[in-house]
């Protein structure tokens, strides 16, 4: 009996059986490839964030290298409210469970995703232009969180902030470390989604990325937040300025504009640290670059707590 | 079956190959897969793995669909070629998120838009269902070699004069340390990052191609 293969039958069978053959061929090398996928997508966090610190060990570190040295720096993950206060901490001794969905650890900074907020933040700012107490208000309540990882490398600590916001084209985001005093930028590392090639996404450049290093968060005299400044490119810059890159005006507006937003957020946890760090004065302290950073970091605060 | 004892590289079959290279090629001369021709050549490496992409969907997919020539019911002919193109597709991109992690990022949707890439569907449906597996093979490599071509000399130009490099390594010097040819006032031009500029050097291949092929031109 031969089959009749214009038949509706025939191609009905037909597909049905294509559709299952293929479907059980794609699940199987999606499920088979997808830990090599999250590894690779979880160490290249990690690599973000230790290119970010700014140390010279770390500079130009693989992505496959990142993912075994992560916790030789990081020692703190800890997730920040719009407050600036201390909602989570984990330490280097915590495993980072990124992998399945239900294995996520949403108390883990590492989990956090920046952009996904940045998304729901989007949505308050059109409901609420003017900003306002309603506005943080509507923040807060929406559990809006900031990660920041803490590293320490020959006895000097670091501070990665993480946050995200929008270029021209589509998602942008940053890594900015600061030095222990909690207003000196130490590195950055900033990425996009799909800037222009060439113009916008020369902010994945060093040249670009280097410039923040030294500037400060604090206004020099009154200590409180002073933002930092992404200007029309020439010129002279001062320690809240950078240069901006031309051809590409609303990716730099897009940097400005997700820094001051975030950075506000994170200065107010440094604004806490610093104030808190006048105390370790009566504790004896016996190596004497430690007593030198101390009594800068004293200097500073006292200056904070003059104010 | 007196066609099987024809040799596996037979003048007929070699033409097959050598087509799409030149005097058929699908970028060229029928003007087919522009989209990503234009948008993935910035770079070298990025330019030879969509070629890669391409040529492995389109051997594949030539060869699946001729294999299954005789058992496709004609009416839903066109969706059995875009399950076939697309599981291809999906697989592709999942091992170039698995392997080549920082290749598939600056690839980012070019990968899955081979999909909707004419030279695929194009081949399945005037080539692959009528022949039989080995010249689909041929016809296969043939027209993902001619779209790699095209997408390599343009890259090549490219990547040469955008960014003074090739696949990565500084050419003309470093922009930044202003060294080799940047120290006496050479810049790297803008233009040639963008995609307009790969419009332009396809326009120019076409130029020297019907230049170099009289029998090219259209007669009229």
């Amino acid at each position: 009996m031969s089959i009749n293969k214009e038949g509706n039958g025939y191609t009905m069978t037909f597909a049905i059986v294509m559709v299952v053959v293929v479907g059980g061929l794609l699940a199987y090398i999606a499920s088979t490839l997808k830990p090599i996928q999250q590894a690779n997508v979880k160490n290249e966090k990690m690599q973000n964030i230790l290119q970010a610190i700014g140390l010279e060990e770390t500079n130009g570190v693989s992505r496959d290298e990142a993912g075994k040295i992560f916790n030789d720096y990081i020692t703190e993950r800890i997730i920040l409210d719009y407050d600036g206060n201390v909602v989570s901490k984990k330490t280097s001794e915590d495993p980072i469970e990124s992998a399945a969905k239900s294995m996520k650890d949403e108390k883990d900074a590492f989990n956090l995703e920046v952009r996904k907020y940045y998304n729901t933040l989007t949505g308050l700012m059109k409901k609420y232009p003017e900003g306002g107490a309603e506005y943080e208000a509507a923040i807060k309540e929406k559990g809006i969180n900031y990660p920041l990882f803490v590293a320490e490398n020959d006895g000097k600590k670091y501070f990665v902030t993480y946050f995200s916001g929008k270029g021209l084209w589509d998602d942008i985001w940053g890594y900015v470390a600061f030095r222990e005093d909690g207003t000196t930028i130490n590195g950055t590392v900033f990425d996009h989604k799909g800037e222009t090639p060439g113009l916008g996404s020369k902010i994945t450049e060093e040249l670009f990325q280097n410039q923040f290093i030294g500037k400060i968060i604090t206004d020099e005299n009154s200590g409180e937040y002073k933002p930092i400044k992404v200007e029309k490119p020439g010129g002279e810059y001062n320690q809240h300025q950078v240069a901006g890159l031309s051809g590409a005006t609303f990716t730099a507006v897009g940097v400005d504009e997700m820094m001051n937003r975030s950075l506000e957020v994170y200065n107010k946890y440094f604004y806490s640290l610093r104030t808190a760090s006048v105390q370790p004065l009566e504790s004896p302290v016996n190596d004497t670059t430690a007593v030198m950073d101390s009594i800068q970091v004293i200097v500073d605060s006292t200056m904070l707590a003059i104010k | 079956m007196s066609e099987t004892k024809e040799p596996l590289f037979s003048k007929k079959n070699k033409k097959l190959i050598s087509d799409p290279l030149n005097l058929n090629n699908p970028v060229t001369i029928q003007v087919l897969g522009i989209c990503s021709a234009l948008a993935v050549t910035v770079q070298m490496d990025n330019a030879i793995v969509m070629s890669v992409a391409v040529l492995f969907v389109l051997v594949m997919g030539n060869l699946i669909v001729s294999l299954m020539r005789n058992l496709i019911p004609s009416k839903i002919k066109i969706i059995v070629q875009l399950v076939i193109v697309a599981a291809l597709v999906i697989i592709v991109d999942q091992v170039l998120k698995a392997f080549v992690y920082d290749v598939s990022k600056s690839l980012s949707v070019f990968v899955g838009l081979i999909i909707t890439n004419c030279i695929i569907m194009g081949r399945l449906e005037a080539f692959a269902l009528g022949n039989k597996p080995w010249a689909s093979i041929l016809d296969g490599v043939g027209n993902g070699l001619g779209y790699g071509l095209i997408l390599v000399v343009v890259a090549f130009f490219k990547e040469l004069f955008g960014s003074g490099k090739l696949l990565g390594f500084e050419i003309f010097g470093n922009s930044v340390d202003q060294t080799g040819l940047y120290a006496i006032g050479y810049e790297d031009n803008g233009l040639m990052l963008l995609p307009p500029s790969s419009l332009i050097l396809v326009a120019l291949y076409i130029w020297i191609q019907k230049k170099r092929t009289p029998s090219l031109i259209d007669e009229h």
